[in-house]
């Protein structure tokens, strides 16, 4: 585990790049545009360089470390300015915060970069000190922090600080909710029987909430925790943060109409 | 009470076998539901405990970093300190034997015992000793060894190794012990009271400490500079077994030894509070002497026997060193997700959980523990915890890529180096590495898989059998922004 050392934020920028991490590019992209667009609206030009693919984490925790490498320096190399990094995912952030120093430790700027990553919920917390202003209906909404997010990132604080902003949201805790979901990228194919345990228990968890949504900030858990709910046939199921909070914040959302 | 034959394995540890069989023994164990229910609940019984132990966050980091360096201090100075810690045994009159295996470490303590013609053993509790697979190979030998720990107790009457380094008998219930007891010990009186329970193994223990020739313990911490031996438990066993009979044998692994007695107080504290959440346990003993003239009672004889078992391989990778740090409490397995469901005998090692996937490929290969070091979601629960700041979830890392690694034939580094290494899977990281790191590659390639999406199988393998697939989207977030941007 990565020494989870002070941090110290910089001010607001005028310009970021978003690393949007192949799960959003392919299965997600909604969450990608939302994420761009919140920013935006915070006055923040948001830079999405079109060569980014992705932070090389499924390779580097299968134990093929030299070809996380290899992908891994060519993403350095699109994010040549020196703004900050915006991660719209705990684990792809603590990959490219905490891993690639050890991966990459012979590259001689690799501290700078490292110290350039953000994660969504973090960024929006502690370096633009955001204050929500809630548009939506009253609802109850729970939680799933990423493991990464946790004690990789220690963000797991950032994203509850968020729906707390929210005046009509009440967040329901769930029982067991440091746990994790199960995921853990090829884990869950190659130990598929202790996997689907422990999402079941997940969902279960998520279930007893009676919640009629939950947010977490990363597509990993939420591709793992949605499709065990969609293949259970419960109305449950996940949204990215980032969608959450443009929706919620949105006058012109159809759902917040009324309110 | 009967004590089953075991058919000893001299050749190789008994576990070897049962690692390799980790997936079925994971499926044997996940349709055990009562296994799960006895697991799950004493996970959280254990965590809680642990938890309102450590009232201030600050005094437990604060102690977790002080007890991180103690460990890695006395990792550091290693050979020394167990050269000093040879010599002060020595002048305290209490013999070092060294083995190398755990075959060495069997002969030893069994010519000790034949020295002393010994017939009749009781041990406390020591992981070390299952390691060596002690007592079957005592057993083949016509001794009687009894296990005088109430959980290893339990676990020697119905068969079964420990399935926790603390808690041996965890994953039975008051039932299934009173079921056990029912079935091996003769004038029983069925009950499932705990207290009663206890009480019934205590009487029959009692018994056997009295007419026992040699007591085999463990040892917790093996102090350098005052050549002290320090033995932490809660029943009085490892006292009655390390004072009582007239030969007192310890045993425990080369990386036990501490550097000062000064180490000792912060590292009590964090082992019994991270194991238990005890403040301390009912018993600590310091073992620094035979029995000396005019003394009334202790053993006439102390000896240790310090076994490297595949320590040493740890020892020579400075990451890999760090597994030496444990101290054996066990929090790394409380916490862990996988083994609160799959309990720890479908480890199939002698330590189970986070610490046993990354402690047995050193002592077994990493061919015959091969499914260990994938068995993870990552999740850092176990780092998180861990007193002595062991990075298991990057260790793990590690060892999963000393399993898969190119060896060409060649000898790895570790033992078993390259033996996960498949042709196939190999390959498709490489083709994901070329794709990823040419974008333009890359981008067709995704523009591809979203226009035909329509193809792509809604059943995916192990992925589909708990989940609906995931959906690909009608276009990336590449192309979404570039439209944005128009």
């Amino acid at each position: 585990m990565t020494e989870l050392n002070v941090r110290f934020y910089p001010s607001q920028p005028k310009q970021v790049y978003l690393f949007g991490t192949c799960l959003a590019d392919v299965l997600f992209p909604d969450s990608g545009i939302d994420a761009i667009e919140f920013l935006e609206r915070q006055g923040i030009e948001v830079i999405y360089p079109d060569g980014q693919t992705c932070c090389g984490q499924p390779a580097y925790n299968s134990g093929y470390q030299d070809e996380a490498k290899q992908v891994a320096l060519k993403q350095i190399e699109q994010f040549p300015l020196d703004i900050p990094i915006v991660v719209i995912s705990g684990s792809c952030g603590g990959m490219m915060r905490h891993h690639y120093l050890s991966l990459l430790k012979e590259e001689p700027q690799i501290q700078g970069f490292c110290d350039r990553i953000f994660e969504f919920t973090e960024f929006l917390v502690h370096v633009l000190k955001i204050e929500l202003k809630d548009q939506g209906p009253k609802e109850q909404v729970a939680l799933h922090t990423s493991c990464a997010a946790r004690r990789e990132m220690g963000v797991h604080l950032t994203g509850r600080k968020l729906i707390e902003q929210l005046d009509n949201v009440e967040l329901i805790v769930h029982n067991k909710e440091s746990e994790c979901c199960g995921f853990g990228g090829t884990f869950a194919v190659k130990h598929d029987d202790i996997s689907a345990a422990m999402v079941a228990d997940k969902t279960a968890n998520l279930l007893d909430t009676g919640v009629k949504q939950f947010i977490s900030a990363d597509w990993g858990c939420m591709m793992n925790i949605n499709g065990s709910l969609e293949y259970q046939n419960k109305p449950l199921a996940g949204k990215h943060i980032a969608s959450y909070l443009l929706e919620r914040t949105s006058e012109s959302n159809p759902s917040n109409k009324g309110n | 009470m009967s004590v089953n034959q075991y058919t000893p394995d001299r050749t190789e540890s008994k576990y070897t076998k049962s690692a390799s069989t980790f997936r079925q023994n994971v499926q044997r164990d996940l349709a055990n539901e009562e296994l799960r229910s006895n697991f799950a609940g004493a996970m959280d019984y254990l965590m809680d405990k642990r938890k309102a132990s450590f009232p201030s966050n600050d005094e437990l980091e604060t102690l977790r970093d002080q007890c991180k360096l103690i460990k890695q201090r006395a990792l550091v100075k290693l050979p020394h300190l167990l050269e000093q810690l040879e010599t002060k045994l020595n002048e305290n009159g209490i013999k070092v034997h060294w083995a190398e295996t755990i075959n060495d470490a069997n002969e030893i303590i069994a010519q000790l015992i034949e020295s002393k013609g010994g017939k009749n053993i009781v041990k406390g509790k020591s992981m070390v000793s299952e390691e060596t697979a002690l007592n079957d190979f005592l057993q083949a030998r016509d001794m009687e060894i009894l296990e005088s720990d109430m959980g290893e107790y339990i676990v020697q009457l119905a068969n079964e190794h420990p399935s926790h380094i603390i808690m041996p008998a965890i994953h039975q219930n008051k039932k299934q012990v009173a079921d056990i007891f029912a079935e091996h010990i003769d004038d029983f009186e069925y009950t499932t009271d705990v207290d009663t329970l206890i009480g019934e193994g205590r009487r029959i223990l009692r018994d056997k400490f009295s007419k026992a020739d040699v007591g085999i313990t463990g040892v917790n911490f093996a102090v350098a500079e005052t050549g002290t031996l320090c033995l932490v438990e809660n029943e009085g066993n490892g006292q009655m077994s390390s004072a009582v009979p007239d030969m007192h044998i310890a045993i425990t692994g080369i990386e036990k030894v501490v550097e000062y007695l000064d180490d000792i107080p912060p590292l009590l504290s964090l082992l019994t509070r991270s194991a238990t959440g005890q403040a301390i346990t009912t018993y600590f003993n310091m073992i620094s002497k035979p029995r000396q003239p005019g003394e009334k009672d202790g053993p006439e004889e102390v000896h240790l026997v310090l076994l490297d078992n595949g320590r040493s391989q740890a020892f020579a990778d400075e990451e890999l060193r760090q597994t030496l740090q444990c101290i054996r409490c066990g929090a790394c397995m409380n916490h862990c997700p996988v083994y609160t469901r799959v309990g720890g005998h479908a480890y199939g090692t002698v330590y189970p959980g986070p610490i046993g996937k990354i402690i047995s490929p050193h002592q077994l290969g990493l061919e015959s523990t091969k499914d260990l070091p994938t068995a993870s979601s990552l999740c850092g629960a176990c780092g998180e915890v861990c007193p002595v700041k062991i990075p298991i979830p990057n260790i793990l890392l590690r060892l999963r890529k000393e399993s898969v690694k190119d060896t060409k034939g060649g000898e790895g580094e570790l033992k078993g180096a390259g033996s996960n290494r498949k042709a196939t899977e190999a390959a498709i990281w490489k083709a994901w590495s070329l794709l990823h790191r040419v974008p333009a590659m890359y981008k067709v390639s995704m523009w591809f898989a979203t226009r035909f999406r329509g193809l792509m199988p809604s059943k995916l393998g192990a992925w589909t059998s708990v989940r609906t697939a995931p959906k690909l989207a009608p276009k990336t977030l590449h192309e979404r922004v570039k439209a944005r941007r128009k």
